[in-house]
């Protein structure tokens, strides 16, 4: 099998808390990434999806290197960049975009859009003139679905809707002609009318120009307009992957099922059991013992206490960390 | 067709709206017209749920409601009625009176609602003492941990400050202070949208459960389709500052009549169909200092028609029960008749 776009294996990253003594190494650390490994093919958009706090935010930040990884491999195109120097990162930052969440922040609100998406050439030092540059960021507007763009470039972020915004961004990533998008909850501020514009825009880009997609989100309902495989991760770790269909449709860990469960259907007639977990993500400083999630879990046993189960293959190519699953 | 009957269709409802309009002045520009015309019902109960997009005027409904619209906002006719006051005819003061007590409002955004610099509990007794009397201060205190419990937070926690709670537990804190002079309506503005998902879950059920038994009627005011299908029996859906339809939750989701609420349902993912592709609606809503002359949703509308973009629909009934302002309703109507 060829080599993926992106391979992450036993990605680690950990934060130091509490007090640090001089010359004493600190003895708590944030698990907010832990052991964590998953494949990403040009063309693909791979979902990550969990609550806050389970740590997708930070294997994000991690993967475009604005995070140090504590220990692990990020092989991109070949390169291990967990270990590389910060040229190589530049260089590679180029391939890898991120989009953030909220379109109302993200933008510089004293720049036009023509500068905001002509900036990333700049930094990168891409086009050599201004007029390579406004040809460029044009297409890069168009791409992202603003026609006419010769309409925009002057324009203000003050201007435009949330959903212009965000596609803005999108173009602004889009203008370096990137390998890999990393989406950040790219449509959870906007409304439901444009966040389908702004999924849809998302799987074309993946399927017309082979850009390898990683959307994170908490939202389960708006993965499949996008992806073609999920990873659910719970405090640091991944629990579940699997493609659409086989996640979507036969849950198998006990979190997924439960995250699904409460994803509200649109019609009255499709109310579900809804599997609540009660209280909130445990600290994860204090990891609990065996497995993690056993504390929430509803059909948690005894030796779910001290077993840490491993991601282990179902079938298909479904994967997923509970000792249970031979039982169901 | 489909008739559904409420269980209290002919009782007396406890909120009534009629033909309530609101325009927003700017000296520099035409009025405008955040509400126009809007007419609904909310009885003892009930949950209605209020849906449209940014600048449907969902917002402006709640605050005119609570007679608490800003400066440039103007209710420019219609009626309000709870019971039998009409809140419109109300003097500030009377309606100060009135307001927390009996129609209180849970803001969007629990997390910068709360005063950062003085306990949750403190917080919650303040409200209480706004309005009713709170010379007894043991009352008051076992008021405060009561209201607490009845949100699912441990009263041993009154005494810690809005930081030291969650996001879940500060939309908690918000119900709590909202519920604090016992109200029979609750307005709900996105009460979920800031949350996850499993959060957002134990809010909805937790509204779900205090409506059962509070008896309380509820008015949520959101976007998501998916929080209304779970939570609420009625449907309000708006556009552009009027009613686009209004039916029971099932009509609205199984047989909609307006072209903007089957767009709407189409572009909202459903979870039990993973692989079914989104639809968005292109352009975006009018503005409201410069409505087209005809319909609202006619710029937007896959269904339009000349006449559309001439004059405005009137409200349409399908049924006594199913409202919607649509031609295509009419026409649909007369080719029955003449069918029969």
């Amino acid at each position: 099998m060829n080599e993926p776009l992106l391979r992450v294996r036993g990605l680690r990253k950990l934060f130091p808390v509490g007090r640090r003594a001089l010359g004493r190494a600190p003895d708590q650390f944030v698990h907010a990434v832990d052991d964590v490994g998953l494949d990403l093919a040009a063309g693909e958009a791979l979902a990550l999806v969990g609550e806050s706090g389970c740590g997708k935010s930070t294997l994000a930040l991690t993967l475009l290197g604005l995070e140090t990884a504590t220990a692990g491999s990020i092989h991109f195109e070949g390169n291990d960049l967990a270990a590389a120097p910060a040229s190589v990162w530049k260089a590679a930052r180029r391939h890898i975009q991120m989009i953030f969440q909220d379109p109302y922040e993200s933008l510089n609100p004293l720049m036009t859009v023509g500068e905001i998406v002509a900036e990333p050439l700049h930094v990168h030092k891409l086009a050599p003139n201004a007029a390579e540059r406004r040809r460029r960021s044009v297409a890069a507007l168009e791409d992202a679905g603003l026609k006419p763009a010769e309409h925009f470039l002057a324009r203000f972020p003050h201007e435009l809707s949330g959903g212009q915004r965000q596609r803005v961004a999108i173009a602004a990533a889009l203008v370096l002609e990137p390998r890999l998008l990393v989406a950040d909850e790219p449509v959870s501020m906007l409304d439901v009318s444009i966040r389908a514009e702004i999924l849809n825009l998302l799987a074309d880009l993946k399927m017309r120009r082979s850009i390898a997609v990683l959307f994170i989100t908490h939202d389960l309902g708006t993965v499949s307009a996008v992806a073609d495989r999920i990873a659910v991760m719970y405090l640091g770790r991944i629990v579940e992957m699997g493609t659409v269909q086989e996640v979507m449709t036969a849950p198998r860990h006990p979190y997924t099922q439960a995250l699904l469960s409460v994803v509200p259907a649109p019609n009255p007639r499709l109310r579900r059991q809804h599997i609540i977990l009660q209280g909130e993500t445990p600290d994860p400083v204090k990891l609990p013992t065996g497995c993690r999630f056993h504390p929430r879990c509803p059909v948690a046993v005894e030796r779910c206490r001290t077993i840490d189960p491993p991601l282990q293959t179902i079938g298909g190519t479904q994967a997923a960390a509970c000792i249970r699953l031979d039982e169901a | 067709m489909m008739t559904e009957v409420t269980p209290h269709a002919h009782k007396q409802p406890l909120l009534e709206v009629k033909r309530l309009s609101v325009d927003y002045v700017d000296p520099s520009q035409p009025p405008a017209q955040a509400l126009r015309d809007l007419t609904f019902t909310l009885h003892r109960g009930e949950a209605l749920g209020v849906v449209g997009e940014s600048g449907c005027g969902k917002s402006t409904l709640m605050l005119a409601l609570m007679r608490l619209l800003p400066a440039a906002g103007r209710i420019v006719g219609g009626s309000v009625r709870l019971d039998d006051i009409e809140l419109l005819a109300l003097s500030e003061r009377e309606m100060a009176a009135l307001r927390w007590k009996r129609l209180a409002m849970i803001f969007q955004g629990a997390m910068n609602a709360l005063n950062p610099v003085r306990t949750v509990g403190d917080q919650i007794a303040e409200a209480i003492r706004l309005h009713e009397d709170a010379s007894d201060a043991r009352a008051l205190d076992r008021r405060v941990g009561e209201l607490l419990d009845l949100v699912g937070i441990a009263a041993s926690r009154r005494n810690q400050y809005p930081f030291q709670y969650s996001g879940g537990m500060r939309q908690r804190a918000m119900i709590a202070m909202a519920l604090a002079c016992s109200p029979d309506i609750v307005i709900a503005d996105e009460p979920t949208t800031a949350l996850d998902v499993m959060i957002q879950a134990q809010i909805l059920q937790l509204l779900a459960d205090l409506r059962r038994q509070l008896n309380l009627s509820i008015l949520l005011v959101t976007h998501d389709l998916g929080i209304v299908a779970e939570l609420c029996d009625r449907v309000l859906v708006m556009y552009g500052g009027a009613l686009a339809e209004y039916a029971g939750v099932d009509a609205i989701y199984n047989a909609p009549a307006h072209p903007y609420t089957q767009e709407l349902l189409k572009a909202f993912p459903d979870p039990t169909r993973p692989l079914q592709r989104l639809a968005s609606i292109p352009g975006s809503p009018p503005r409201l200092n410069d409505l087209p002359p005809g319909c609202r949703f006619a710029p937007r509308c896959p269904q339009v028609f000349d006449r559309c973009h001439l004059t405005p629909p009137r409200v349409y009934a399908i049924t006594s029960d199913h409202l919607a302002s649509c031609f295509l309703v009419e026409t649909q109507q007369t080719r029955g008749a003449r069918h029969e």
